[in-house]
């Protein structure tokens, strides 16, 4: 015998001890399909049999049938199931997870389980146990059905279990290999009109007798339920879809109201409220043989279909991801009702729970049934209902593309109860598109990213940004990036030097770069500019309730302004500068994501120059001022002071130089005009995250950027070195010689492409090469002491560079997934992973 | 750093017998951190100057850090005033170099030990924690004349003003030994920090140094109490063994503190429970939720006063829950206290499933510490998605700010605030709050009712 099964179901098998369940199971499934009682009795007991262990071991087998089954992988039970109780509990776990169950019955004689039985001396429960068991086993045979296995398969005798097979069938709506592509039409209620339009709108070629249409390159329709009722043309709308069906042309999904037509069409008592009875009116003029196709055709619907490999799942009221592709009476009460709470609202309609808030799926799920002003994406789901029979529009969605086409309601065919979707017309009511949730962010977590695969995030880095984030960072919705940390170069062995340039044009030409940008690096603080073109941009794009222009912040997610106005007049400034170049047009968007840094440092980090380094400088120039004086007396007076006094005197100069160099980037701020953005790199906009895009591209674009306000901006200068030629690996060392030598931070080594993968994987995006003098307010002001700096030289930049790698794949997969439209917690995941990365312990001064 | 001290004893130069150091000669001492140099700039009949230097290795002090990081500037940073400033790194040169001086011996001149000389101190770069004022209310009670000169940070920037260190003369007419003695004990006092760890050995190490003058120094508690300073989390570990969390919240200086400490007159903090706690109970709530519930000092009234079945606080700072867990004596718990309380790590701004499903929820003293962009998220996260039956929020009253003495006008309560607001503004809040998720709102003021400024405390109970 064949026998059929769902592929992912839960199989039970029931027979007595001795019966052959094992080797039929080894037989019939993969090893890891099966789990065995007695295995976990051993699990638990070390003793297969150990009866006394039975409670545990099914506590056990249940567990991991459990995660299996929610998982969606298929699970055979290998116990005795010969107890009504035993398999309740089974059928109760398959219900759980929304997949049927099937009972395969071994029914073996008596005398050739005692036979087998005997055969095992660890069986020595004796012959009453197994009489026991074939006694509960036929007793049980006849309601197996009605315990609620959707299929029971009983197999008499050793030929017939010896002969059975089983085949794997797909369920109903496992449409995984239709690829599309679709038009998906929300709720159509009677409005045959406007279906008629929009199928037009779309390209369908609809028939003159209305009776179906085509698209005439292939295209299909996804109908998702509720096509009648409360409209002037049920009936028309009907035959059509049901032509479309037919023909191949289009998919359709029931509705509720589909369910109760059918109902009544049935000759059951349904009350004819809700337009059901405008529908029963219209279809009462429809010939006979109309009513018996549409009765089939309505019988036959399927509940839900997941489509697209997986990709696409269209129900009428939605699904949560663990049911996408299950069966089970939940599963069919979700797509048709949604989740309701049982409470009714101030209109007698039932409250619905917003499962799409927390929906975290993989898949596009498109839906209709709840009327809305707007079709808005919430986490990768959809609702197409805008409320066309209430005088709204009907829309639909154009899959892949993910376009939305809808065309307006000729007029109001029906009036609402309550008003559309209420809660959103209340103005100061805050937006609900995208909650957080903790869980998108606490524990450990494996962030996939296109760019360094998996980046974990461990715990306890996790636990420090929450705090941080919540308690400091802006708005999450504008928090679409955090700049990666940046690792320097090899540690040089440059006589008096701890960086140099060559060590970073030696580790790029190694890992097979060709062309390398330097970068002036500018001492300032970092500064990530989300700017908008206007604030209807800024709302639009970042759902944000207060009308802005964007936001500058840190890079630790704050605001870089503790003055709001501070911060929006720099906006307005980067906001002109962006109009006057015509960036807004030249790259096809209304916002701009730009990395920059702004100076002077003494802006940001004045309570640190101030506790920190000028103090030091402060002590440390008294001191050794006053150690000098005091050992020249003592010489003059002629003491042989060795040469303390000497290098005293170096100390002095070793010292100036420090003061020297955090006075470079420090000036007052008195008024803007005093503060200077420096931008490098233009991270993100409408469509495209321009990381694919070179270096050279982005420091063009800037230095226009530039040039239409100098006092706002400052150029980042560069130089670009091909790594072969050896003139030009000298013309960069020059470069950087001439930058420090006028006071410079240094450069920054970067591959021309922002994006550099090498036989390795991903090569370090970036290169810092500070100069010497910086690097006094690194590793402090007497730090080029021969005798220090050959200490300084033993520095491990592992770690560094790990993390400069993780945070910079972290950044980019953050932008991505924003420009991507992806839901916010899956943006704000990759940026509370960099932040949490950021809690790492590594060398600082790296 | 460097010390020098002079005298116009004479003959002067018994200055070298008297510290064991021969002024004619450069002498160099290692230290464990370092090394020190001893040269005389001046020695004659008439004058005599000794000079110490001490270099402290900077790159030794951040790759072996020993002893605790002094202060707010840490000793794990390359930029450091260590190496310059004059600190307990200088006490320990002093103690190693001059130990003969301080134990009172002088083998050639043993008349020289008890006499008293006229002394000089020279400290060029001294810093003074806690007020500029510091070196005079020190060294003044010992009979020292002080001249302290501030040095500025940045002569370019004179906008930054002053530093903490200051150029620092001191002349007065002693024993050597008795002036060693005190400088060993007031510099580090002065500078606040230590670079070794203090231990218990330290209180007989200042008896011994302070005897015979500390007792009658007006300033001998804070010079003791600073001489004695702790690491901080060296403390609270000994402390969490030995105190009440109270206690290691006074030395650690939480949050709560600085706030209690300007609304310490009314004991606001108990007024503010004693009000939440009552009108919980009153609700007949069963579970209860704490939302930022800091160090857990209102769930342990709660779980001590009302018949609660559960009681849960969640806070955003971890170190506070562990603070809590402590206080309510988590780990000792029977199964069945056990049972009755959780603290959560979680955030008000990312909705939560574990605090779903409550009678009440207290959100006491949390609001202003949000920033306002992100009042929506928090209003989302409690009003929407949790939804408790019952929702108490307190916060400060501004108007009544002016009303406490220790509070500059136009300062918030507490440095972490982003806003207090106006009896007006929290309550227009609170009714948009309540219409737009359906519950009831009414307002209590807690504490002195002034007629003018209202209550210090407002809170807002919503129902539904």
């Amino acid at each position: 015998m064949n026998i059929k099964i769902p592929e992912l179901s839960l199989v039970v098998l029931v027979g007595a001890s001795g019966s052959g369940k094992s080797s039929f199971a080894a037989k019939n499934f993969l090893g890891t399909e099966v789990l065995s009682s007695d295995v976990c009795r051993g699990l638990v007991s070390d003793d297969e049999n150990n009866q006394a262990a039975t409670a545990d071991a099914f506590d056990i087998l249940r567990y991991i049938a459990g995660k299996r089954l929610s998982v969606g992988r298929l699970t055979v039970v290998d116990a005795t199931n010969v107890q009504p109780e035993a398999r309740r509990t089974l059928i109760d776990l398959a219900k759980s997870h929304h997949v049927l169950a099937v009972a395969v019955v071994l029914n073996v004689p008596a005398e050739v389980c005692l036979e087998r039985n005997a055969l095992r001396p660890d069986r020595d429960f004796g012959p009453h146990v197994v009489r026991r068991q074939l006694d509960q086993l036929r007793r049980s045979l006849k309601g197996l059905r009605r315990e609620g296995f959707h299929r029971v398969v009983t197999l008499d005798g050793i030929e017939e279990i010896e002969a059975a097979t089983f085949t794997r069938e797909r369920v109903w709506n496992d449409r995984r290999d239709d690829h599309g592509p679709f038009d998906i039409i929300g709720d159509v209620h009677g409005c045959f009109d406007e279906l008629r339009i929009l199928l037009n709108v779309l390209g369908y070629d609809v028939a003159r007798d209305g009776s179906t249409a085509s698209h005439p390159q292939g295209r299909r329709a996804v109908f998702l339920g509720d096509l009648v009722d409360r409209g002037p043309k049920t009936p028309a709308v009907l035959r059509l879809v049901m032509g479309m069906v037919r023909e191949g042309a289009a998919l359709c999904i029931p509705g509720n109201h589909e369910v109760k037509l059918l109902r009544a069409l049935q000759g059951r008592q349904v009350a004819t409220g809700h337009g059901l009875a405008e529908s029963l009116e219209q279809l009462s003029r429809e010939p006979p043989e109309f009513i018996t196709e549409l009765i089939g055709f309505l019988d036959g619907l399927i509940g839900h279909f997941v489509l697209d490999g997986g990709q696409l799942v269209v129900a009428h009221a939605g699904l949560p991801a663990s049911m996408h592709g299950r069966q089970s009476g939940a599963v069919r009460a979700f797509a048709l009702y949604g989740d309701t709470t049982g409470e009714n609202d101030e209109f007698g309609l039932p409250i619905r729970y917003p499962w799409a808030e927390e929906y975290r799926g993989e898949a596009t799920v498109v839906y209709g049934h709840t009327p809305v002003l707007e079709a808005v994406w919430i986490n990768k789901t959809i609702c197409l209902d805008t409320g066309c029979v209430f005088g709204g529009r009907l829309t639909a969605l154009r899959y892949p593309e993910r376009e939305l086409v809808a065309v307006p309601a000729l007029t109001v065919h029906y009036a609402p109860i309550r008003p559309l979707a209420a809660e959103k017309l209340t103005v100061d009511a805050p937006r609900e598109s995208g909650e957080l949730i903790l869980s998108d962010v606490v524990g450990k977590r494996t962030i996939a990213t296109t760019l360094a695969r998996h980046v974990t995030i461990r715990e306890e880095n996790a636990i420090a940004a929450l705090e941080v984030m919540s308690r400091w960072a802006i708005d999450p919705r504008w928090l679409i990036y955090l700049p990666p940390t940046m690792a320097p170069t090899a540690t040089s062995k440059i006589e008096g030097l701890l960086e140099h340039p060559l060590e970073a044009f030696r580790a790029y030409s190694q890992a097979g770069v060709e062309t390398v940008v330097c970068e002036e690096k500018h001492m300032g603080s970092r500064a990530v500019v989300v700017v908008c073109r206007d604030p209807a941009a800024a709302a639009r794009r970042f759902s944000t309730d207060r009308p802005s222009l964007g936001v500058i912040y840190t890079r630790t997610g704050r605001p870089f302004f503790s003055d709001a106005s501070d911060e929006t007049a720099i906006l307005q400034r980067v906001r002109s500068a962006v109009t006057s170049v015509g960036l807004w047009d030249e790259l096809q968007t209304d916002w701009l994501v730009l990395d920059c840094e702004l100076l002077p440092w003494s802006a940001k980090a004045k309570d640190l120059l101030r506790g920190q380094y000028a103090a030091v400088g402060a002590a440390a120039t008294a001191t050794l001022r006053a150690e000098s004086a005091v050992l020249a007396a003592a010489r003059a007076r002629g003491v042989d002071v060795g040469d303390v006094l000497t290098t005293t005197n170096d100390r002095v100069e070793m010292v100036e130089g420090f003061v020297d160099a955090y006075r470079r980037y420090c000036w007052d701020v008195t008024t803007l005009d005093d503060l200077k953005l420096a931008p490098f790199q233009i991270l993100a906009g409408e469509g495209e995250t321009f990381a694919r895009r070179d270096h050279r591209w982005h420091l063009e674009i800037l230095s226009r950027l530039v040039a239409a306000d100098e006092t706002t901006f400052r150029l980042t200068r560069h130089l670009v070195v091909d790594l072969a030629d050896e003139a030009s690996l000298e013309r960069g060392v020059t470069w950087w010689q001439d930058l420090t030598d006028a006071g410079g931070e240094g450069m920054v080594v970067k591959p021309v492409d922002v994006v550099r993968l090498g036989p390795k994987g991903l090569v370090q995006p970036g290169m810092k090469c500070r100069s010497r003098e910086y690097l006094r307010i690194i590793y402090g002001p007497e730090y080029t002491a021969p005798h220090h700096l050959e200490r300084l030289r033993s520095r491990n930049l592992g770690a560094k560079r790990s993390l400069a790698l993780r945070e910079f794949a972290l950044g980019i997969e953050a932008l991505d997934r924003f420009v991507g439209a992806a839901p916010l917690y899956k943006v704000h995941e990759c940026v509370f992973g960099v932040l949490a990365l950021e809690s790492e312990p590594v060398d600082p001064r790296l | 750093m460097l010390l020098t001290i002079t005298t116009t004893h004479q003959p002067a130069t018994d200055l070298g017998y008297l510290l064991h150091k021969n002024p004619e000669r450069l002498q160099t001492t290692e230290l464990s951190f370092g090394s020190a140099h001893v040269v005389y700039p001046e020695a004659n009949h008439e004058s005599c100057t000794m000079a110490l230097l001490v270099e402290v290795d900077p790159v030794d002090l951040v790759r072996h850090r020993r002893g605790p990081t002094g202060g707010e500037s840490s000793l794990g940073q390359y930029v450091n005033d260590r190496p310059y400033a004059a600190s307990s790194h200088l006490a320990a040169a002093i103690n190693k170099l001059f130990s003969t001086a301080l134990s009172g011996r002088c083998k050639e001149r043993p008349e020289l030990v008890d006499a008293v000389m006229p002394l000089e101190v020279w400290l060029p770069a001294l810093p003074v924690r806690g007020g500029s004022d510091l070196v005079h209310r020190l060294f003044d009670p010992l009979g020292y004349d002080v001249v302290a000169t501030p040095i500025a940070l940045d002569a370019m920037f004179p906008s930054w003003g002053a530093s903490a260190y200051q150029d620092v003369r001191l002349g007065i007419t002693t024993r050597l030994r008795d002036l060693l003695e005190q400088l060993l004990v007031l510099i580090p006092v002065l500078d606040d920090a230590k670079h070794y760890w203090v231990g218990p050995d330290e209180i007989e190490r200042l008896l011994r140094r302070g005897g015979d003058w500390l007792g009658a120094h007006p300033e001998r508690e804070f010079i003791a109490t600073r001489y004695l300073r702790h690491d901080r989390d060296l403390t609270s570990q000994a402390l969490e063994r030995l105190l009440e969390v109270e206690d290691i919240e006074q030395i650690e200086g939480t949050n709560d503190n600085a706030e209690e400490a300007v609304e310490r007159d009314l004991s606001l903090n108990e007024m503010r429970i004693a009000e939440v706690v009552g009108t919980i109970k009153a609700s007949g709530a069963r579970r209860v939720l704490d939302l930022g519930c800091g160090s857990a000092k209102l769930m342990q009234v709660l779980l001590a006063e009302t018949s609660a079945d559960k009681v849960v606080g969640l806070d955003v700072s971890h170190r506070s829950l562990a603070a809590g867990a402590r206080r309510l004596h988590m780990d000792t718990m029977t199964p069945r206290q056990r049972e009755r309380v959780d603290l959560l790590h979680g955030s008000l701004t990312y909705r939560d499933r574990r605090i779903e499903g409550f009678d009440a929820a207290a959100v006491v003293e949390v609001i202003e510490h949000l920033d306002p962009a992100r009042l929506d998220s928090f209003e989302r996260v409690v009003f929407a998605y949790a939804a408790p039956r019952m929702v108490i929020v307190t916060t400060p009253n501004v108007e009544y700010n002016g009303l406490f003495a220790g509070l500059e006008p136009g300062t918030m309560r507490h440095h972490d605030h982003r806003f207090e607001w106006t009896r007006a503004q929290f309550e227009s809040w609170a009714r948009a709050v309540a219409t737009r998720h359906g519950y009831e709102v009414n307002f209590v003021g807690i504490g002195p009712l002034d007629p003018e400024a209202g209550a210090p405390t407002q809170m807002a109970v919503f129902r539904r």
